[in-house]
């Protein structure tokens, strides 16, 4: 309401009203632009996003597990959490060259210390109790892992998931804007010198509804599900 | 089940935090033969806890030597902890056969364990939703039902109400008289000593040696009636004017 009253109060294709939106959101649908970079996005995001998790779950379980390990490796750790996203894109870029793997690595390498922080925290606080039942009882590791492990990583895990969804999807916009030739960040370039922003904010939209509709039908119930037991 | 002998020749913790070494156990030897109910009683925190630990293979930091039976490695061990340590994401029923591996499991005699124990209604609760003394007797049926070679239980029945501890205890007899294992109970209450022993061994302060090992004359009939383990509690206490310290 307030944007639709300001842009008709300035009239500038700046501020465009809302049916010059959906207008840009139809026709960049009809040509199907739209459903292909948002697909490209989505599937570099689901890509880099699992190879970060994987790989964040197991180191963090291993630097939480042995203090020494982790004492190494801790300020490395806190290293390139500051990094700024940025340097690692462009790093990747100059190393590896414009490629896919290049854009996916750079994607990792800023997500990975994120999930590795979270979940190392949550392999810190295991209660040693349990696994002193489980060794006591001779569960095989599996057991151990299965029920007694992951039921106390899964919040951590969760935690991991939603900050990490939060800050995956602007980083790889941006590893689209500098060196990629399609996806959401590549278009938004474009829109950006041809001050299209209309176009802009339809593709926005869309992306945002789809990052939204997966909190709700992944995450949510995802979360619920692992404090079922809680009274 | 299997004979046992511990022989503890020395156990202390590092200095840490401005303590300095604290020797906890020191030259201590006790063999159980196979299948008696044997109980420690002492003053808290003399070791009994670390000594069960010990026993179970879940702390290795010692001098000496412990068998459990022929195999040194293979016994099988149930231990009751202090707290239950149940899973809180895992249903009773879930929780007891967690410990069985595939091929043991067997959900008659789960659901006999759980009828004797009178938990068959809260099988598929979750231990959040249990009081305490429900929350033990599963602890219970969990090392019980491996069927173990050593039933370790460290204060299995503190905390809880007179009434709901006596239940408990009758309960644990009526299943350890089935199923007759070797029990290492460790206890700091002389009446419950003395109403579930064969034999009880009494421990001083840290660090911990054997005062006094005695076997009990009662017979188990004889032990249903309260005023027969009051009358020997008394009798013991006068016999053994040491044993008053460690009350």
């Amino acid at each position: 309401m307030i944007w639709q009253s300001l842009a008709l109060y300035l009239n500038d294709h700046r501020f465009p009203r809302l049916e010059l939106v959906a207008q840009a959101f139809t026709q960049e649908c009809q040509t199907g632009r739209l459903p292909f970079h948002l697909t490209a996005t989505l599937l570099r995001l689901a890509a880099s996003f699992s190879i970060a998790m994987l790989l964040g779950c197991w180191a963090g379980i291993v630097l939480g597990r042995r203090p020494k390990l982790d004492a190494f490796f801790d300020n490395w750790l806190m290293i390139s959490l500051n990094v700024p996203a940025l340097v690692t894109i462009i790093l990747c870029y100059v190393w590896f060259g414009l490629t896919e793997v290049a854009a996916i690595f750079a994607v990792v390498a800023n997500k990975l210390p994120n999930v590795i922080v979270t979940i190392r925290e949550g392999a810190r606080r295991l209660d040693q109790d349990l696994l002193d039942m489980a060794r006591c009882y001779r569960l095989s590791q599996y057991r151990t892992f299965v029920h007694i492990i992951w039921p106390q990583l899964l919040p951590y895990l969760i935690g991991a998931t939603r900050t990490g969804l939060a800050l995956i999807w602007k980083i790889v916009l941006l590893v689209e804007l500098l060196g990629r030739s399609n996806g959401m960040g590549y278009q938004l370039h474009l829109f950006f010198q041809l001050f299209d922003v209309a176009s802009l904010l339809a593709y926005t939209l869309a992306f945002v509804a789809v990052i939204q509709l997966i909190e709700l039908i992944l995450l949510k119930p995802l979360d619920k599900k692992s404090l079922h037991w809680r009274r | 089940m299997a004979d046992i002998s511990i022989a503890i020749a020395r156990k202390s913790y590092p200095p840490a935090n401005a303590h300095p070494e604290r020797s906890t156990i020191a030259d201590f030897n006790l063999s159980i033969p196979s299948g008696e109910f044997v109980c420690l009683f002492g003053p808290s925190g003399c070791g009994k806890t670390t000594l069960l630990n010990i026993i179970a293979g879940l702390d290795r930091h010692f001098d000496g030597e412990i068998s459990i039976g022929h195999q040194r490695a293979g016994a099988i061990i149930g231990y009751v902890f202090q707290n239950p340590r149940l899973l809180p994401w895992r249903t009773v029923r879930q929780n007891i056969e967690l410990v069985l591996s595939e091929k043991e499991s067997s959900p008659e005699m789960v659901d006999a364990l759980l009828a004797s124990m009178q938990l068959t209604q809260e099988q598929h609760s979750y231990p959040e939703r249990l009081s305490l003394g429900m929350s033990r007797r599963v602890a219970i049926i969990r090392a019980f039902v491996i069927n173990p070679d050593l039933l370790l239980m460290d204060e299995p029945f503190v905390s809880l109400d007179g009434a709901t501890a006596r239940q408990a205890r009758e309960l644990v007899l009526d299943l350890w008289q089935q199923r007759p294992h070797t029990v290492l109970f460790v206890t700091h209450d002389l009446r419950e000593a003395i109403t579930l022993a064969d034999r009880i061994v009494f421990l001083s302060a840290a660090p911990m040696r054997i005062i006094h090992d005695l076997r009990l004359p009662l017979t188990r009939t004889a032990r249903t009636q309260e005023n027969n383990i009051e009358a020997f509690r008394s009798q013991l206490l006068q016999d053994y004017p040491e044993i008053q310290s460690l009350l």
